[in-house]
């Protein structure tokens, strides 16, 4: 059971929210002007780093709120979390 | 200490209460406890705690216990238990103990409360933390308690300290990320019988702590020999315990065999308790210092370069005498000197540090070569080991031979046992490296070392030594063995706690839930939500209810509990414009009191939720969402606008519980309506289809949607949820003159297909787009929309994609079973890859039209309209049309009744 860090409620338990894959892939402006492939780069494909990586979360089971952290795909450790349209932190060492 | 009777193998025995088992059988004479598990080789007891391999019991009594070391059993008065070889059967009665769940936040952990541990929360109270100090023994004081030393009152006093939770026969079974720890507390098969029931017999803890302090100490390990496995060989720490704390007097004649200093201190132990000890064999060549001395003074044989080759047995197969021989350390050169006679062999083979938890977050114990041990050291922020599991094993004079015991050939390496549990062997280890294995990891899975409810406690390290030297590398190459969660065997009750039956899921019901139990429905599982099926009367099977519900609704007028359909309240400026966003359809063209069908799609233009949605001012909208989908809606709502839209005042509010809806369907509905509901007109201008009415029925406030899920002239009556059950009673008494019918989800089902509604999960999987669905006509052209780009795709855009068709099979009584395979006429029978074209996603027997029918996924499903395909049933081929799919109306003539 991980402990995940509300930007809003501060530390809950994992079971209370729900992930939503990779930070900062926005909607794109004009769908209709997008070639198949990066449409399909949009829907479909997303990073798989080891290592630190930009996610998505949102607080289904609090104030569901979404927001985004840095998390490190390889030892489990969650890096800040931070606030949607707000300044990233940098990438925690 | 009182004498309190108990039972093994169906005999009646005694003991002192509160001993372990294992002792008070030793007392009683008994050696032999139980068989191996395939090998049926008689077993004792080797070990005093968790890590023992063999002495492994059935409890009957009280709550029962499938599986149990009887080192960890304490003797109470009524205790029944049975030696088990290896597999124990689930008690058959059921189990009342209650179980619970406890969490904490500390700041600091301790787990083991030996001295080590005690010094560690000493520490920790001073520094004014919240500390939790944790043991898995009935008593603290660990290896010193269990040594019969006694311990430092001030350090004990720690105990008291108001800042500190200390909790005995409590055993951390798991340590995850972040400082989380959970723990099985035992707190009452330890008392007598007639404890109070309330008290939870077991308490799972969750434990989230800023530090957690290993101090979980070690475990001896035994050495390999032929016959190492005989009742009367022991290790020599719990030999000692047995006979010094725990006063077993049985043994008469001692040989203790060694690697290190401990087999001295244990050497001493058991003369000073009175059994004779003929000798202590001892690998190593030399050594020197008072202990030596001391068992020299005693007469005690010494034996160099030396140790135990073969052990022989009596006519019970308990041990009866050792064979010593001369040995390098590499365990050759065997040189047989001597034979003793001994009931008694104290084992004395190394520590192996408890590290167990640490490896559950990956962390690597380290090999160091003068310890003869892996132990924990250099762990990362948040976590230390402190005593014996990070190596601080005291001051010894002579360091340890790095020594596991000896490798012979042949039929002695068939009873030079490794891990005893899994009596696995050293020709066991030996076929592994002669198979070219040499990870500790493939060795396990080979020949099962470490794979029973020990895990390997005693095995493990001794594996990794004898492996060592067959394959020629160091110990800290070849690495420990995985270790996972739990430490010990927990019992599922423990960790269910008192999430059982009916607490197991939260289980939510409408207002009408009652008058649907009264009435004699079965309940259907959606989601979370209990939804009457059918109601049958008298002596009506499910298919008759059904036939006669839906006859009801095509025919007269029947009524359905719509209560718990998802409800999402949304308002703000932008809320026109953000459905238009999410719906493939238009919503801001909806005029105020309109309602509109929505399909809603992912962004790879797959259908994702479906609904009615309502609006009820200029900015105000009512968003039904299907039963099932209702909070993964929500989130998707929200996701959208906390993420990608923040620009639009939109807020979304879940409703569902905050309405009844009653739905009443059938011709004969208007009619109901305007009794139920005097002043309101009910003719079509006035109220036509998809539109609302704000009207008080049976007296209280309601909004009324015509609203049709069958086809048929229908009316959903809206009220607040208290009073649903208020105005479901005042239909049924209102629809009476009617013959008014209440129907279940099953019906509604039946009804829907009839149409050709789709049930978004029923006949989608998350696959098929609104065009797939034949639903072309609710996809807006004028508008972008959530996954719109998705289908000029090429994939999306293709001919031939699976398509929603129906199924009429030729003979008109065929029940398919949803799930069934579609294949060509001239397929062959059985379904092998590729040949299937599709399935079957819903299928009914209709009483309108007397005949069954289904709907179904189908490869160029809008292209094979008009052909013959076969269903595969077992030995069985069923022809079956495909057609359009709706079956029912297909001119929508009677929505307006």
């Amino acid at each position: 059971m991980l402990s995940i860090d509300c930007p809003w409620c501060g530390a809950r338990d994992e079971t209370e929210f729900h992930y939503g894959s990779q930070a900062h892939v926005s909607y794109p402006e004009n769908p209709d002007q997008l070639s198949d492939e990066a449409w399909a780069e949009y829907i479909f494909y997303r990073d798989n780093p080891k290592g630190w990586y930009q996610e998505r979360w949102v607080h289904t089971a609090g104030c569901r709120r979404w927001f985004n952290l840095w998390r490190n795909t390889a030892t489990h450790q969650f890096g800040p979390s931070y606030k949607p349209f707000t300044q990233a932190p940098e990438r925690p060492q | 200490m009182s004498l309190v009777n108990f039972e093994f193998d169906a005999k009646i025995l005694s003991g002192q209460k509160g001993e372990p088992l294992a002792a008070a059988l030793l007392k009683n004479g008994i050696k032999t406890f139980t068989e191996s598990t395939y090998l049926s080789r008689p077993r004792g007891v080797m070990a005093l705690g968790a890590e023992e391999p063999c002495a492994l019991v059935q409890i009957d009594s009280g709550a029962g216990e499938p599986m149990f070391p009887a080192t960890q059993v304490e003797l109470v008065a009524g205790l029944a238990a049975r030696g088990l070889a290896g597999i124990g059967d689930l008690p058959n009665v059921n189990d009342d103990a209650r179980y619970d769940k406890a969490n904490r936040h500390v700041e600091v952990l301790i787990i083991g409360a030996g001295l080590a541990g005690l010094r560690a929360a000493k520490s920790a109270i001073k520094k004014n933390q919240r500390v939790m100090l944790i043991d898995d023994a009935p008593t603290p004081g660990g290896f010193a308690s269990q040594s019969n030393q006694v311990i430092d009152p001030e350090l004990l006093a720690v105990l008291e300290a108001p800042n500190l939770v200390h909790l005995q026969r409590t055993t951390a079974v798991g340590l995850y990320d972040q400082g989380y720890v959970v723990a099985i507390e035992r707190r009452t098969d330890h008392l007598a019988a007639n404890y109070d029931p309330k008290i939870a017999r077991i308490r799972t803890w969750h434990i989230r702590a800023k530090e957690i302090i290993l101090a979980t100490g070690a475990f001896q390990r035994y050495l390999v020999f032929p016959n190492n496995d005989r009742p009367g060989i022991m290790l020599s720490h719990a030999a000692a315990t047995y006979v010094d704390k725990y006063q077993v007097n049985i043994f008469k004649n001692a040989v203790v065999v060694t690697v290190d200093d401990q087999g001295y201190l244990d050497a001493l132990r058991l003369h000073k308790n009175g059994v004779k000890v003929h000798a202590i064999v001892d690998v190593r060549s030399k050594v020197s210092g008072n202990l030596v001395n001391e068992v020299k003074s005693l007469g005690i044989e010494l034996f160099f370069n030396s140790t135990i080759t073969n052990s022989g047995a009596d006519q019970n197969g308990e041990l009866s005498s050792v064979e010593i021989s001369q040995v390098d350390l590499s365990g050759k050169n065997i040189d047989k000197t001597k034979e003793i006679s001994c009931d008694l062999l104290a084992v004395s083979g190394g520590w192996t540090p408890t590290v167990h938890l640490a490896t559950f977050i990956g962390i690597k114990p380290k090999w160091i070569k003068e310890k003869a041990a892996f132990v924990l050291q250099d762990l990362p922020k948040g976590i230390s080991a402190v005593g014996t599991v990070a190596g601080d094993f005291g001051k010894v004079a002579n360091p340890p031979a790095i020594f596991f015991g000896i490798l012979p050939e042949d039929e002695l390496a068939q009873v030079s046992f490794i891990d005893l549990q899994r009596d696995a062997t050293v020709r066991d280890l030996k076929r592994a490296t002669g198979a070219g294995l040499t990870s500790i990891e493939h060795i396990k899975r080979y020949t099962t070392i470490g794979t029973a409810h020990d895990q390997g406690k005693t095995s493990g390290t001794t594996t990794i030594g004898l492996l060592s030297q067959l394959i020629n590398k160091e110990p800290q190459e070849i690495g420990t063995l995985t270790f996972r969660p739990p430490y010990i065997p927990v019992p599922f009750a423990a960790l269910a706690g008192r999430d059982r039956g009916e607490l197991s899921d939260p289980i939510r019901t409408t207002p009408i839930h009652q008058w649907h139990q009264e009435a004699g429905a079965p309940f259907e599982d959606v989601g979370q939500w209990k939804r009457p099926w059918y109601f049958p009367l008298a002596d009506e099977d499910m298919d008759q209810a059904v036939a006669r519900e839906c006859l009801a609704a095509r025919n007269q007028v029947a009524v359905m509990d719509a209560s718990t359909l998802g409800k999402i309240d949304i308002q703000g400026p932008d809320a026109a414009e953000f459905l238009d966003r999410i719906y493939t359809n238009m919503f801001s063209t909806l005029k105020i009191n309109h309602s509109r069908y929505g399909l809603m799609c992912g962004v790879d233009g797959m259908v994702f939720d479906d609904g009615v949605t309502t609006r009820l001012g200029e900015n105000h909208f009512l968003m039904t969402t299907t039963t099932s989908g209702a909070a993964k809606v929500l989130d998707w709502l929200e996701e959208w606008l906390q993420t990608e839209w923040p620009e639009l005042k939109v807020y979304c509010t879940s409703v569902t519980e905050h309405w009844s809806t009653v739905a009443i369907v059938g011709p004969k509905s208007r009619e109901l309506m305007k009794k139920l509901s005097p002043d309101l007109d009910v003719s079509n201008d006035a109220f036509p289809f998809m539109t609302n009415q704000f009207a008080k029925v049976a007296e209280v406030p309601a909004r009324i949607a015509r609203i049709s899920f069958s086809g048929e002239l229908a009316y959903e009556i809206n009220v607040e949820a208290i009073y649903g059950l208020h105005v479901w009673n005042a239909v049924i008494e209102h629809g009476k003159e009617f013959g008014i019918t209440p129907y279940g989800t099953e019906t509604m089902h039946v009804l829907r297909a009839e149409k050709g509604f789709v049930i978004v999960g029923q006949e989608t999987d998350g696959t098929q787009t609104p065009q797939d669905l034949a639903m072309d006509w609710i996809v807006s052209k004028k508008k972008d929309f959530i996954g719109k780009r998705s289908f000029s795709r090429s994939d999306t855009a293709r001919e031939g994609r699976h398509q929603l068709v129906g199924v009429l099979p030729t003979d008109k009584k065929a029940l398919l079973p949803e799930g069934s395979y579609l294949v060509a006429k001239d397929s062959s029978q059985a379904v092998v890859g590729s040949n299937h074209l599709g399935h079957v996603t819903s299928f009914y027997y209709s009483a309108e039209l007397d005949r069954t029918f289904g709907l179904a996924i189908l490869e160029n499903g809008k292209n094979r309209i008009g052909e013959k395909l076969m269903v595969p049933i077992f030995d069985e081929k069923v022809e079956v049309e495909i057609t359009e799919p709706i079956f029912y109306d297909k001119e929508n003539l009677r929505r307006d009744g």
